[in-house]
């Protein structure tokens, strides 16, 4: 297995597109490395990222700020801003793993190991972030939500990896949240996992929302009846009511030992629910 | 395969070692560098016996490449003591008995010191969740977090 640390994303794309064998990026390497031993991977060439400074630095872009692929759970969760203009994309960071594995695992990784489970997707998605794909045709920006395709599957083709993501611009009166069910209170995967952001105008009335919910089928999902059930509401009990059927409705889940398809499905109404009052309280209040 | 050449600093030594590609920090810690206080548990990242910090981060040593590690600095728990003076969290280790097989030992003073280098005065509940990647299957875990607290408040330099 080679092992290579470009510098600059021309030179990653290149090796990666030009790699004969199978090819994997590295970034913090928390489900690589598992993949690895366990027999899953084999990788013939590992390209590590993290020697592109791009990939390891948080900075400010448009108002809002540009966050590397591969920079670790706890320097975002340490960053002095973010955690205070989106509160629900950090939180949801933070969920991933113990305190060891929040020193290594990434956004970019999170996204790119593509589990449907995975919990800082449905806040990525519901932030509306925009990934950064580099690739042999120069670079894209991709919505988050148009990256996993299938469990262990993504939309990136041969040759791209993802550099950074751009995470907008929060306007006033904003607020967003995550919140995931797991049967006990630290080290879990999401049974179910629900993200919400929300804008209200000066009269308390929602303008625009984004909600995704994440384990209840092969993907992260965005609930579309949910968004236009919140907008242009004062996001009341009879608007909830509408994004918890709406959440419902787009479940697809499996059965599994964390939860049955009843049960998973039942959770994802709840959960988007009480991510948006917590959206709300938090947009009420800025 | 040719192996990689490697320098790093680790507990403040510079030290060169030369590894596969796909060994892990950990199998190179124990297999080449023979330092095997760190431990091997899950060897999938759930465990916490393998924790060490990497430039000051606290990370577990199975989920990280040995050719990760050049030009970095590792701390693990054999540079903890100073020479026959015990750390204060590994002596309160011992006076509350907050061990007994002592696998998961090492993992929990590398993260217990990690987390009173960042929070000198840490809540039960501050300490319970910032170790919950550390797992014992001997203690209950309820001496581990007094031995941490009782650490902290001598090094705070308050009677315990």
């Amino acid at each position: 297995m080679q092992y290579a640390t470009p510098d600059t994303i021309d030179a990653a794309v290149g090796l990666l597109a030009g790699a004969a064998g199978n090819a994997r990026v590295l970034a913090g390497g928390t489900d690589l490395l598992v993949q690895m031993r366990s027999g899953m991977l084999a990788p013939d060439l590992i390209v590590d990222i993290k020697y592109i400074s791009e990939t390891r630095a948080i900075t400010p872009e448009a108002g809002g700020f540009r966050i590397g692929a591969a920079v670790a759970g706890a320097e975002l969760t340490e960053h002095p801003d973010v955690k205070n203009v989106w509160p629900g994309v950090v939180e949801s960071v933070d969920l991933i793993g113990s305190t060891q594995i929040q020193g290594r695992a990434s956004m970019g990784g999170n996204l790119c190991n593509a589990s449907p489970a995975a919990d800082s997707v449905p806040a990525m998605i519901a932030a509306g972030m925009v990934a950064k794909v580099a690739g042999p045709g120069g670079v894209r920006e991709v919505p988050v939500e148009e990256i996993c395709t299938a469990p262990g599957q993504t939309s990136l083709a041969k040759g791209e990896f993802v550099v950074s993501f751009f995470l907008p611009a929060r306007p006033a009166h904003s607020g967003d949240a995550y919140l995931r069910f797991i049967p006990r209170t630290e080290m879990d995967i999401a049974v179910v996992g629900a993200g919400v952001s929300l804008t209200l105008d000066e009269s308390g009335t929602c303008t625009a929302a984004r909600v995704a919910v994440g384990a209840v089928a092969p993907t992260v999902l965005l609930v579309p009846d949910g968004i236009a059930a919140l907008i242009g509401s004062k996001v009341d009990d009879e608007a909830l009511d509408k994004l918890a059927a709406a959440a419902r409705a787009v479940c697809n889940p499996i059965n599994d030992k964390r939860g049955t398809i009843e049960y998973r499905i039942k959770v994802a109404g709840v959960l988007a629910q009480r991510a948006a009052k917590i959206a709300l309280e938090r947009a009420r209040n800025n | 395969m040719a192996k990689t050449h490697v320098t790093t600093t680790i507990n403040g030594d510079e030290v060169e070692f030369l590894c596969e590609n796909d060994q892990t920090l950990l199998d190179v810690l124990r297999d080449e560098l023979h330092m095997n206080g760190t431990k091997e548990g899950c060897a999938t990242g759930d465990c916490g016996a393998c924790s060490v910090t990497v430039d000051g981060r606290l990370v577990c040593s199975c989920l990280m490449l040995g050719v990760e590690v050049d030009g970095k600095s590792v701390a693990t728990i054999e540079g903890m003591a100073e020479g026959s003076e015990l750390h204060p969290l590994q002596r309160k280790f011992l006076e509350h008995a907050a061990l007994q097989c002592g696998i998961c030992t090492p993992g929990f003073l590398v993260a217990a010191k990690s987390l009173l280098e960042r929070n000198a005065d840490p809540s039960e509940t501050q300490i319970r969740y910032w170790l919950a990647g550390n797992l014992c299957r001997c203690t209950g875990y309820d001496k581990i977090v007094r031995a941490v607290m009782d650490a902290a408040a001598e090094m705070r330099g308050e009677a315990a």
